[in-house]
């Protein structure tokens, strides 16, 4: 079982860049797009509101592998040029995990509680000074835990990435699949490992993000408990 | 290029009967999760030694890694050490469902927690056997609450589901893809079969937001 260990697991672990790569892009994308989104959603104006509520509905209300067949192979018909496949599977982790961080940012900002912008406007703030100083970081604080659940959910989906031939590690091991069916299950147990390994890696960051915020704000840090992901309801949405 | 009606209307029924696949998947998968949730969260909660603590590895590491690794585990590695002959439909379903039972038996334990323990303290006083305390007591309590957590699940299931064209089961996008292959137009199937994910699971989530608002309101 292990004869071709030392030709298989070099090939598996030269995927590991690429699903790091998708990673970290994606949940670059995801924070730009949910903090503009959620944001949005809480605009003053009707229209913002509206094309925000738009993108977020579609993003949530689609398959994801249906959002990566069309930006791979329709999006290139409609503009006119291909797309490469790592951008691509980028675009679209950020696309839809930024709708559903959308709607976190909207929920820990409306957390806030009333008095505190009050208390901003009585001391006679700038609307962006509210928001930068006020609210935000106390909203920050709210959004990390269900962040950590969506960085975790978007590490997953770099999976599906496969299905654009990406050479992340889900595909590497498809390449692998026909030469070396008796090590199968060595192969997958080492990318779901991996996999495993990535996601305690960002919970590990999060729980750091969220004692130095909490801290900041002069609150006591959140305990520490299992080391190990808590994808709470909703977190696939 | 643009948008040809008449190919789109050519293609609609071949998707409608792949959507037929993705519900029947995903009514298999939602059974599936719904009973082997529940009984995760028994053996996580009835601490029977070493069960317990392997059942909390399994579904922490399940909820971990990407469904189509193990989905491909189980039709790849699993299916076959085991000597059986599931179809790629079976398995993809029951994989759905194994995942989703992961994420399941967290809502139950949480639905069960909630209830006052003066609850567990009178069925105790009044001596009523365990089996009693369970299905007489406290699952007719906690059940109604964790309705709407059930029917997100199977929202996000559904749209799921078609990852399973991995391992060869033709779902709606299995469809799409298929006719998109056949003629190389690929805008219209895709674009139909995000239309109809939309059409479906929009008013869906909005049905369990009001079942939410209304177990809210009786608790």
């Amino acid at each position: 079982m292990f004869d071709n260990f030392g030709f298989f697991f070099p090939r598996i672990l030269e995927g590991l860049p690429q699903t790091v790569y998708a990673t970290l892009g994606g949940i670059a994308l995801t924070i730009v797009l949910a903090l503009v989104a959620g944001l949005a959603m809480l605009s003053r104006l009707r229209v913002v509101r509206f094309v925000a509520r738009v993108y977020v509905e579609a993003f949530r209300g689609t398959s994801e592998v249906v959002q990566l067949f069309w930006i791979y192979l329709v999006v290139p018909i409609l503009v006119g040029f291909q797309v490469v496949p790592l951008a691509a599977g980028i675009a679209v982790l950020g696309l839809n995990h930024g709708a559903y961080g959308a709607e976190i940012v909207r929920g820990a900002v409306q957390s806030v509680p009333k008095a505190q912008v009050e208390g901003a406007v009585a001391l006679n703030f700038t609307p962006a000074q509210r928001l930068r100083r006020v609210v935000l970081p106390q909203a920050f604080v709210e959004m990390l835990p269900p962040f950590n659940n969506l960085f975790i959910q978007l590490l997953k989906s770099t999976a599906l990435l496969f299905f654009i031939n990406v050479p992340e590690m889900t595909r590497q091991v498809e390449v692998l699949r026909p030469n070396f069916g008796e090590s199968l299950a060595t192969m997958y147990g080492i990318i779901l490992v991996l996999y495993l390994l990535l996601a305690i890696v960002i919970t590990g960051v999060m729980r750091w993000l969220e004692r130095a915020a909490a801290r900041r704000l002069g609150r006591r840090p959140p305990s520490r408990t299992s080391a190990l992901a808590k994808v709470s309801a909703g977190g696939v949405g | 290029m643009t948008w040809d009606w008449d190919y789109a209307r050519e293609v609609l029924p071949k998707l409608l009967e792949g959507l037929l696949v993705t519900f029947e998947a995903t009514v298999v998968g939602s059974l599936i999760a719904y009973v082997l949730g529940l009984v995760f969260a028994f053996i996580r909660r009835s601490r029977i030694p070493v069960l317990s603590q392997v059942v909390w590895l399994f579904v922490e590491f399940v909820r971990s890694t990407p469904l189509l690794v193990q989905v491909f585990f189980l039709y790849y590695v699993l299916q076959p050490e085991l000597g059986l002959l599931w179809t790629s439909f079976l398995t993809g379903s029951i994989a759905l469902g194994v995942h989703y039972a992961c994420y399941t038996a967290e809502v139950y334990r949480a639905g069960i927690d909630a209830i006052p323990v003066g609850q567990w303290e009178a069925a105790t006083a009044l001596s009523l056997p365990r089996s009693r305390v369970w299905l007489g007591v406290i699952l007719p309590q906690a059940v109604p609450r964790v309705l709407p957590a059930l029917g997100n699940y199977t929202i996000s299931m559904f749209k799921e589901t078609p990852l399973l064209i991995a391992i060869g089961v033709v779902d709606l996008v299995g469809e799409a893809r298929g006719v998109g292959a056949q003629s190389y137009r690929y805008v219209e199937p895709f674009t139909i079969a995000g239309l109809l994910f939309l059409l479906l699971s929009y008013p869906a989530s909005i049905l369990v937001r009001r079942l939410e608002r209304r177990v809210n309101r009786q608790h």
